[in-house]
């Protein structure tokens, strides 16, 4: 679901067809028949963005015909601990929760923690604003478990609650909302509950068909309650995974080049929280218990590693240093800002936001305003040449001579023509060779960052301005070879990977990084990839033989600590034993008394299974742990059914109807997510529900024979012939209703702008039936542009400005449109 | 280079004196071209066009000269009774298929051709000779699949040579090496027909009962005298629906076994021009 | 005229060795060994050119299909699927299999473009112009708007006014160093790639 894996990842639906080849059941679930549907053995049509009925009808279904995997979940995830009695459900408040604040438009956080203690949060925000004293409920992680009662009886058991909320998710009301007849429902309920229990396990693969909605995090985490329920996390064979679209998308998440983070996943300190010093920072974010409790070791050593010798214990290691974020600072609000002329300058590296970007046009005009864009890529994109080909130039709203804006085209060295890694979508890290110089004057972003640097701190070697110190103070002596000066990336990769200080002996693992100042390490989870001088793990190219346990341990560098499953101590039952000779992964050997495996074990290697934490004493970290906690990573080691902390929309997924939706919302009052962040101004308006300007569906993806924005694969011509311009998909019965034929010019409009584009007409897609009311869905590829061989217009005209409350991720997945015959101008 | 890399990639050792093809499993299938653009890449051939033609996802169109893999795209969503909701295993409802020269082996096209620039390699595969081959073009209306095409550039006939340079040393050819899915298999043809008989028995017990094979010694395909095909195809739906033709034949009756005398009479020209050709500079 | 002379030759003799009638009566298959050509003789895979071979990680999704990039003379001449990676085991997408036409794109850009205030043109400009200049635009903009506190005394040591977007197609190593500088260094918070879109 949320994947159309064999399109995008054809390499990863290998896999999927070779499990099929052993009997596993391939069932998809997508608004279009894609040429994943074709392989799958069920297909179920689903209308945009009702995702979370379809899954909560699958929760629902589970828990009324208990057919959930019971020592699993009973062990390992919270669904007997007991929530704060003043919780109310959604199902109680129209699909609200308690803790809404309607002035703020937001919640309060604390009726949704454990019953007398409150839990923080496993992402990069531990800190838990709620209004009680945040230290003292939180001190109670270390005195004693949870409460829970194993029973399930407690009406606030996470069980109990998971029942109230899903009783409305019949099969009725999945197809009422998804469109999806109730029998193929029931069919994919029937086959996904099969694969659970000792002896089988099933997995979700989603992509930013998931992710791509105001409500895309509780998408995931719907999937993520199901398999914690059926016993499919941490196990092989099971898991949610992400298929990610960039080749190195993993590691620029991990080493962010996000606003809200440090490397990795450490919060980026925020100027309203209490963040001002470092022991405020640490104190706040240091969760008691979990393995996050290491924060602090992995907060000193990175800034260790950034400011060497500048940082001192006295200068609270270089902390203030750190720019304070005052805001959402993300791409979608970024865009807005360029357009308001707070942004007055901006680096564009490898991306193309002309094409990705929501609301394009408005992204067009924003860029006029700029006084400054460095583009760097390998041919010209969208993005560099706005300012003579953009919409708003050739429409004549905006003339050339008109833009201030001063532009650097810059070429990009390419695959092949520089080394480094990338990170994969499995946290798999890859070295990658240098065979050939990069063309003329193209450089890698190494050798351009890198420079860019040392004349920056050239420029600023005078200054005694305190705002400069962090720039001069900076480390930044990497070594260079060849003509171009080029920096070592292993250099580069040797301080990710960390160094004791000041000696820069190579550290080997996570677990020897200190809070003292005596290690430093630039990307904690990427310890141990380059655990001594001559010895870099992402270069490694051992792959099992053809007998051997298949998780590949000799093969690049997984993070963290190189295991290839995290959450793997679930793959074990409670007593530690696998959970079937076929799933076997990890056990505890009682005769070494430590656990062993064919993956990394992720857990403490001498834990025993029946550990009891001695709360007399107080435990922090992984101490506070029982021997039965395999989410190390979460305070109280379960894996969250109902998450306390951490997400802003909800401790459950509810369904709730995209911002643009053609219906109200079948489940509830509460029509959409009431905390996704809108951003309602002239330049960026949205549809009102049912708005009958704008009747249709439109969704928007990607196709097999291009990659993202287009510019690599348009660009070149053997790709670009395969799928030559921009199209839209719809279905015949809308077609005939507005006289469109195969192939004719049709013009696509929202309240962000007009498009053309010709019209395939296929049954691929089906109109549905919802509430009683037939909704027809449109599909257009966002590929295209005005640069390369393969053209089209761009489908992000039509999108908006608008995010999921947690990550702010737009919702190109589901909009709504209106749709007519013709072209946008005479011709 | 790594030597005998076929035996990484399709487990087989490529040797002379063999014969080997491809054994193309339409219900593996995924549409997503790597075939043709491995091909195109290896090959070092040009792009045809850019022509959005409205067919499914198919804009290639059909094989040529400069386009020796063709993924064919047959949308079967309807039953006559509204979008079908039931899938059977494995590819449906919406038909890939990647189509190649067959290697027939009894080649039409080989028959044709008066020059001998259409040889049977040591591969037991069919290939053009481009150093050979003067574009006289009797090979294209022989070929029964409609595979062989003149380049308007070069004048020439081309068609895939299951990448013959690769098979030389040890590679498996490109659009096979590349499939994501095992849909092309590359192998020895004995062994392929045997693994895709097994592959229908497969797919019937699974309930797949419209699977059959194309090309394979009496079966569709594999009629008029054309023997059986080096290149054969596992298949759901009748040929046509492929646009393969259900009964090719043997077009040695429409052209006439006219090597020999072709041969002769090729050299003969072909000093001659090659004298003038040469004086003449 | 000697030149000629010899590429007559060439021909009578090339044209001699394929010439397939003496060889058919030799008893060699008229359809096969007999005419065999000598470019098909010496046809060899054009990898065994190659001076130099790599391993590279395929450059388009996440999925870190394991690539063989063989060069020769400085040049890549062809990109395939590396058999012994246990991802790909050889195979490519169709992205993939074109790795080799983008590296060798003839739209490939080599050298810096620059485009003036209200210019209407790109102009060529030297590399290190372009350096300079940029790293003298970073300096004056960060000047300019650097923001040690907010007016209630609240630290943020942050300029609003640049910003960076990309990282999802850059090694690690470039991601590292692009939000080291610009965050560590010049103290910049508008710092995205591609993880959100």
């Amino acid at each position: 679901m949320g994947s159309n894996l064999a399109e995008n990842h054809p390499i990863a639906f290998r896999f999927v067809l070779q499990a099929k080849d052993k009997g596993a059941t391939i069932i998809h679930v997508d608004p279009r028949f894609t040429r994943t549907s074709a392989l799958a053995d069920i297909y179920a049509p689903i209308r945009a963005g009702s995702d979370i009925a379809f899954l909560g009808g699958l929760i629902n279904y589970i828990l009324e015909r208990d057919l959930w995997f019971k020592e699993y979940a009973l062990n390992y995830t919270n669904l007997s601990t007991i929530i704060d009695e003043r919780f109310q459900d959604a199902s109680a408040l129209d699909g609200l929760f308690s803790g809404w604040d309607p002035d703020s438009r937001s919640y309060k956080y604390d009726s949704w923690q454990y019953q007398g203690e409150d839990v923080p949060a496993s992402i990069a925000e531990h800190y838990v604003n709620t209004t009680e004293s945040y230290s003292e409920k939180l001190r109670r992680l270390e005195k004693g478990p949870p409460p829970r009662d194993p029973t399930l009886k407690h009406p606030n058991t996470v069980y109990q609650i998971l029942k109230r909320h899903y009783a409305v998710y019949t099969p009725e009301k999945v197809e009422a909302t998804t469109g999806c007849p109730r029998a193929v429902f029931l069919k994919i309920a029937e086959a996904l509950t099969r694969a659970s229990g000792r002896e089988r396990t099933g997995a979700f693969c989603y992509a930013v068909g998931w992710t791509h909605h105001t409500t895309g995090v509780q998408m995931i985490r719907a999937a993520a309650v199901i398999q914690a329920l059926l016993g499919n996390t941490g196990r092989p064979g099971g898991g949610v995974f992400a298929f990610r679209g960039h080749s190195s998308i993993q590691g620029s998440t991990d080493i962010p080049t996000l606003y809200n983070m440090l490397p990795s996943y450490l919060p980026q300190p925020q100027a309203h929280k209490p963040h001002a010093t470092l022991d405020e920072y640490l104190q706040s974010e240091t969760p008691p218990t979990g393995f996050w409790n290491n924060f602090p070791k992995y907060a000193v050593s990175l800034l260790r590693a950034w400011y060497g010798d500048h940082a001192t214990k006295s200068n609270q290691w270089g902390f203030p240093w750190i720019p304070r974020i005052v805001g959402d600072h993300s791409q979608l609000p970024m865009t807005l800002a360029i357009a308001d002329g707070v942004i007055r300058g901006l680096f564009v590296l490898g991306q193309n936001p002309v094409i990705g970007g929501s609301n394009s046009a408005m992204i067009q005009r924003a860029f006029a305003n700029l006084d400054w864009l460095v583009v760097r890529d390998f041919t010209e994109t969208e993005t560099a040449s706005f300012w003579y080909a953009g919409k708003p130039v050739r429409s004549g709203e905006l003339r050339p001579q008109d833009i201030k804006t001063e532009v650097f085209l810059m070429p990009g060295a390419l695959i092949g023509e520089k080394e480094g890694t990338f990170t994969g979508t499995h946290r798999l890290v890859q070295f990658h060779d240098k065979i050939v110089e990069p063309p003329g004057e193209a450089r890698s972003e190494l050798g351009f960052i890198y420079h860019l640097g040392r004349r920056l701190q050239a420029l600023y070697a005078d200054s005694t301005d305190e705002k400069d110190a962090p720039v001069k103070a900076l480390t930044w002596e990497y070594p260079t070879s060849g003509e171009t000066d080029e920096p070592s990336a292993e250099a580069v990769l040797k301080e990710m990977n960390g160094f004791t200080w000041p000696d820069r002996r190579q550290i080997g693992d996570v677990h020897e990084l200190k809070d003292d100042g005596s290690t430093a390490c630039g990307v904690w989870t990427y310890a141990g990839v380059f655990p001594k001088d001559d010895h870099n793990q992402a270069r490694s190219r051992r792959p099992d033989g053809p007998d051997g346990p298949g998780t590949h341990l000799g093969w690049g560098f997984a993070w963290p600590s190189n295991r290839r499953t995290i959450y793997n101590r679930a793959a074990a039952d409670p007593e530690g034993r696998p959970w079937s000779e076929r799933k076997k992964l990890i056990w505890w050997d009682a005769e070494k008394q430590r656990w062993d495996g064919y993956d990394v074990v992720d857990f403490e290697p001498e834990k025993r299974p029946d550990y009891e934490p001695d709360w007399s004493r107080h435990p922090k970290g992984m101490a506070a742990l029982d021997g039965r906690s395999p989410f190390t990573m979460i305070a109280d080691g379960k894996s969250s059914l109902f998450v306390p902390s951490g997400l802003k929309d909800g401790p459950l997924p509810t369904h709730y109807e995209p911002i643009e939706s053609p219906v109200h919302n079948p489940l509830y009052g509460q029509q959409s997510s009431p905390v996704a962040k809108q951003w309602r101004r002239p330049d960026n308006h949205y549809h009102p529900v049912g708005d009958p300007r704008f009747p249709y569906v439109l969704t928007t993806y990607r196709l097999t024979e291009h990659h993202a924005g287009g510019t690599p694969t348009r660009s070149v011509a053997v790709t670009a012939e395969l799928q030559p311009e921009g199209f839209i998909e719809l279905t015949p019965e809308l077609a005939d209703g507005l006289g469109i034929k195969h192939l004719d010019w049709v013009v696509l409009s929202t309240l962000r702008g007009e498009i053309e584009a010709k019209a395939l007409i296929t049954e691929r897609l089906r109109p549905l039936e919802i509430s009683g009311r037939r909704i027809h869905q449109i599909g257009m590829p966002w590929h295209f542009g005005w640069e390369g061989y393969a053209k089209g217009d761009i489908a992000n005209v039509l999108t908006s400005v608008v995010g999921d409350a947690n990550t702010t991720m737009h919702e190109g997945k589901a909009l709504t449109c209106n749709l007519r015959k013709g072209r946008l101008r005479p011709q | 280079m790594i030597p005998d890399e076929a035996e990484l990639t399709a487990g087989v050792k490529i040797e002379p004196g063999k014969s080997y093809g491809f054994f193309t499993d339409t219900t593996r299938c995924i549409g997503c071209k790597a075939c043709e653009v491995a091909c195109k890449e290896w090959n070092l051939l040009p792009a045809d066009g850019l022509h959005l033609t409205g067919m499914s996802y198919d804009n290639t169109v059909g094989l040529s000269a400069s386009t020796w893999r063709h993924v064919a795209f047959i949308e079967k969503i309807s039953d006559g009774d509204g979008r079908a909701t039931e899938m059977a295993p494995y590819q449906s409802n919406w038909l890939m298929m990647s189509d190649v020269c067959k290697h027939c082996h009894n080649a039409p096209c080989l028959e044709a051709c008066p020059t001998g620039a259409l040889f049977r390699t040591e591969f037991d595969t069919v290939v053009v000779q481009q150093d050979i081959c003067n574009g006289c073009g009797y090979c294209v209306p022989a070929c029964p699949f409609g595979v062989v095409e003149l380049n308007m550039i070069d004048g020439k006939a081309h068609k895939c040579t299951l990448c013959y340079d690769r098979l030389k040393g040890g590679l498996e050819p490109a659009c096979a090496k590349a499939c994501p899915t095992d849909s092309i298999q590359f192998g020895e043809v004995g062994e392929l027909q045997q693994r895709a008989h097994q592959r229908v028995s497969e797919l019937h017990e699974l309930g797949v009962d419209s699977a059959y094979l194309y090309g394979v010694p009496n079966s569709p395909g594999a009629t008029g005298d054309l023997g059986h095909l080096n290149a054969f195809f596992l298949l759901t739906a009748e040929p046509e629906a492929y646009n393969l033709p259900a009964a090719p034949s043997r077009a040695s009756n429409r052209v006439g076994p006219s090597l020999s005398f072709g041969l002769a009479a090729a050299a003969g020209l072909a000093l001659a021009a090659a004298a003038l050709f040469g004086w003449q500079k | 005229m000697t030149k000629i002379h010899r590429r007559f030759a060439d021909r009578v003799a090339g044209f001699v060795r394929d010439w397939s009638l003496p060889r058919q009566i030799a008893g060699e298959s008229p359809y096969s060994k007999a005419a065999e050509s000598s470019l098909s003789q010496n046809l060899r895979p054009r990898l065994t050119e190659a001076d130099k071979v790599g391993t590279i990680i395929c450059p388009y999704c996440a999925v870190g299909c394991s690539q063989l990039a063989y060069a020769k003379n400085g040049r890549i001449i062809h990109v395939e699927g590396d058999p012994r990676s246990p991802i790909n085991q050889g195979t490519l997408c169709p992205k993939g299999s074109a790795t080799f036409g983008w590296l060798t794109s003839e739209r490939r850009l080599d050298h810096v473009l620059y485009r003036a205030p209200y210019g209407e043109h790109w102009e060529r400009r030297p590399l290190a112009w372009a350096m300079d200049r940029i790293a003298w635009l970073v300096k004056q903009t960060r000047d300019e708007t650097f923001v040690d506190e907010l007016p209630d005394g609240t630290l943020v040591n942050h300029t609003l006014a640049m910003a960076s977007l990309g990282g999802a197609t850059l090694d690690n190593e470039e991601n590292y160093l692009i939000k080291k500088l610009f965050c560590g260094g010049l103290g910049m918070v508008w710092i995205e790639n591609q993880a959100r879109v």
